[in-house]
């Protein structure tokens, strides 16, 4: 009655500011309003939407990074590409760096020259000249005792010991009447032909025989047709090599990994596959929970239209923030998971989001329609007696 | 009373219970395959490990020092000595004979091939292809068909008994030949039944059966090295010791350990005059291989108990959660909290057996499947692994219902009666 002139006037401004505010708003609003009132409700549909975005993302992220990471332990099984030199054609005294600027920096190449000599007593044995510190790169396996450090020291096979020198004294060696002396530096095993051989390092070999490396071991990092594209332009770039692939490495490895990756594939899509469940579940009872909402908008005139616009909205709503933080937990999820078995992180990639948001979105929307299917038959009012 | 209350519970909300229970089932389903995966995973894989081949070498104990450059034997071919081929089904007899996949003994000879109007030397291989051998009552077939999977010939593999050979593919393009041909050895005519291509070695030098290369060495029974392909156990600590100087236990431990060291003690204990090495390429490697694999397997398992826990929650979660009229009529005729709880647990029970039973049923199916599919063989599933999924799915539903029925009990009675959830 004694309404006094401002608060006439202050209730005109809110219908005036009402008024004008496009319709939008209101929409916004709602979507907002529901959110916060029901936050319990809408929390716990949020939390299966981000475990759910994480599991996927962080399974897209190993599926795709744990190839690259097994293929980098495959190769300490040594080099899969070998270049021969074709008979009486030497390979270019620049191989390796050619090797190396064609292929890139991670591409390890190991030169190996051979020749045959003779101990003091008449025994053959081979020779092999080499560069220590690749071959050690290259060649994890071998068990060495203490690698060659100076000149005159030589690395030799754990049979080749028993024979030239098997009290670990200096020995000689001679090659076409040119002898040297070498002290043993260590011992190498290896369980297979290196070890009836010495080792020495390249320079100081191919001063004593003049024999220039014949064979390169090169570790190409990749898939199988990075590897084998590798093989043609290692074959263009060396004419005077025969450049092959080993197959007993390649072939091992590809075997392992196909079904490491079928595995991890199988066992990816079971996990997304429950994921998504575990989101349809939460977010069917989370909408067929707001039937009273539903059942008051349609009663207040709102129409089909808007209705179902909005629930749309509000499910990929959730869907998107979902999407989001998911993602983040679950690129920490890969990272973690990197670290831990393969000591070295999974990077993040971000290639997977849209996949991980549009098949979050996708799944609210389906959770969301699901039950307005069941609601649209049922008469306002029914729903609001709580019937 | 309460029985009647469960049984009328299920018999008029089916629809309900059975979201629920599908659910479950479908995440024990998850579990089950997922746990059957991955603790058979390092048996698996292990296996695929063999396609790198033999991890082990026999050679003769008093061998002399092999000169060979390229796979080109540059030493006199009867220098040496050699091993005999009459103990090599032994190999079957040693304790860890189940996990040896094969072996293929070897024989090198050099021999001289006529080209035009020069004769060059070339190494002949004697070897099993796929020989069919006999230990005590025990038949296996065992060569390099089974220990050098990465082998391809093209034509067909020639017969153990018989006097075909397999050319290396350089060798045969240089001597312009194809399968079906026939190459004069030590001017003996031999067919070639097939092209051998190998990425190594052997792409320059002719295959041909293990008493081929005897005969024509004229030494039979002789064999010069045996490369054999077993599953073994990752090293450790124990695994590199010296057998000398164990303890009596622990001689026993690793004794029986499937280590590539003890298999190559065991190994030259069963031929006599014989020397075993692991071949460190391959047996090395493995080790890191496997054990990357595994936990890869193990933290992905973890990540799908995690994710198919959630979903039983979730699930059980919204089915209480849609029952609250009911819990309200029940206390407004004087059921106490406890009875609504007990009410509810109990169904949860018995969903989580069903669903335990029927999912362990088809996570076992799905295993297989995925064993069948990916490898190629059985994932066997233990059986203690049911009592303990069941118990897993039990306990998940209780997790999972617990918050939800609690907060179901706190619930207003007449709240709940007037729809104003």
């Amino acid at each position: 009655m004694n309404t006094s002139p401002s608060t006439v006037h202050d209730a005109d401004q809110v219908a005036n500011r009402r008024a004008d505010a496009p319709h939008t708003s209101m929409f916004v609003r709602m979507l907002l309003r529901a959110a916060v009132l029901r936050r319990g409700r809408a929390a716990s549909a949020l939390l299966a939407m981000v475990v759910a975005a994480a599991v996927a993302t962080a399974m897209m992220n190993l599926y795709v990074d744990v190839q690259a990471k097994l293929r980098s332990e495959f190769r300490n099984y040594g080099a899969n590409v070998v270049a021969v030199a074709k008979e009486g054609q030497p390979l270019p005294a620049d191989a390796l760096t050619r090797i190396e600027s064609t292929l890139g920096p991670k591409t390890l190449a190991v030169p190996f020259s051979y020749a045959v000599a003779r101990t003091k007593d008449g025994q053959s044995v081979v020779v092999v000249g080499t560069d220590f510190a690749r071959a050690g790169q290259l060649n994890h396996w071998w068990s060495v005792t203490r690698w060659p450090a100076g000149a005159g020291e030589a690395l030799v096979g754990m049979r080749a010991a028993a024979v030239v020198t098997p009290d670990r004294k200096p020995f000689e060696l001679t090659f076409h009447d040119r002898a040297v002396q070498l002290a043993p530096a260590g011992l190498l095993q290896t369980g297979a032909a290196e070890d009836s051989r010495i080792y020495l390092d390249q320079s100081e070999f191919q001063s004593w025989t003049g024999v220039a490396p014949t064979t390169i071991e090169i570790a190409v990092s990749g898939s199988t047709a990075e590897i084998e594209q590798a093989i043609a332009q290692l074959t263009q770039i060396l004419h005077t090599a025969d450049v092959r692939p080993v197959r007993q490495i390649l072939e091992g490895e590809a075997n392992v990994l196909n079904k490491t990756r079928a595995t991890l594939y199988a066992a990816s899509a079971l996990i997304v596959l429950t994921a998504s469940l575990c989101v349809l579940a939460t977010l069917i009872g989370w909408v067929f929970d707001r039937r009273r909402d539903f059942a008051i908008m349609k009663a207040l005139g709102a129409s089909e239209r808007l209705v179902n616009g909005f629930f749309a909205a509000e499910a990929a709503a959730l869907g998107a923030i979902g999407a989001l933080l998911g993602f983040a937990i679950g690129v920490g999820v890969a990272a973690w998971i990197g670290r831990v078995n393969f000591h070295a992180p999974v990077m993040p990639r971000f290639s997977v989001f849209p996949y991980v948001l549009a098949g979050s979105i996708a799944v609210a929307l389906l959770s969301a329609v699901l039950p307005l299917g069941l609601l649209r038959r049922v008469a306002p009012a029914i729903i609001l007696r709580g019937e | 009373m309460f029985p009647r209350l469960v049984y009328e519970s299920f018999r008029r909300q089916t629809r309900r219970k059975l979201l629920a229970g599908v659910a479950i089932t479908l995440g024990v389903a998850v579990a089950t395959a997922m746990i059957a995966v991955a603790t058979d995973i390092g048996d698996k894989i292990n296996r695929e490990l063999r396609t790198y081949g033999a991890n082990l070498l026999v050679t003769p104990q008093e061998d002399t020092l092999d000169v060979e450059i390229g796979g080109v034997n540059l030493k006199p071919p009867s220098d040496g000595t050699f091993l005999n081929e009459a103990d090599l089904p032994k190999i079957r007899g040693t304790f860890w004979h189940h996990n040896i996949v094969g072996f293929s003994p070897m024989l090198p000879v050099t021999v001289k091939v006529v080209e035009g109007a020069s004769a060059i030397d070339v190494t002949l291989l004697g070897t099993y292809f796929n020989k069919a051998l006999i230990f005590g009552k025990d038949e296996f077939t065992t060569g390099v068909r089974i220990t050098h999977p990465w082998w391809k010939v093209s034509g067909i593999w020639p017969d153990d008994s018989s006097q075909n050979v397999l050319v290396g593919k350089r060798l045969a393009s240089k001597f312009n030949i194809r399968a079906g041909d026939t190459l004069e050895v030590n001017s003996h005519p031999l067919t070639i039944s097939g092209i051998l291509s190998t990425g190594a070695a052997e792409d320059d030098q002719i295959v041909g059966s293990l008493l081929l290369a005897q005969e024509i060495l004229g030494k039979p029974g002789a064999v010069r090295r045996i490369y054999v392909s077993a599953l073994t156990k990752p090293e450790d600590a124990l695994a590199v010791r010296d057998p000398k100087t164990m303890t009596p236990e622990m001689y026993d431990r690793w004794y029986c350990s499937p280590y590539v060291q003890s298999i190559a003690y065991q190994l030259q204990e069963a031929i006599p005059h014989s020397h075993a090495e692991q071949i460190r390429q391959v047996a090395q490697n493995e080790g890191t291989v496997l054990s990357r694999i595994k936990g890869l397997m193990l933290l992905v398992t973890l990540a799908a108990l995690f994710a198919s826990a959630l979903a039983v929650s979730a699930a059980m979660a919204t089915a209480i959660y849609e029952r609250r009229q009911e819990v309200g009529l029940m206390k407004a005729l004087g059921a106490g909290s406890a009875a609504v709880a007990a009410l509810f647990f109990a169904e949860a029970l018995l969903l989580a057996l069903i669903g335990g039973i029927v999912g362990f049923g088809a996570g076992s199916l799905l295993a297989r499947q995925i064993g069948q599919s990916i490898f190629n063989s059985q994932i066997s599933i233990e059986p203690v692994l049911f009592p303990i999924i069941l118990a897993i799915a039990v306990f998940v539903t209780f997790a999972g219902s617990a918050a939800a029925i609690r907060r179901a009990v706190k619930f207003d009675p007449v709240f709940a009666l007037r729809g104003e959830a």
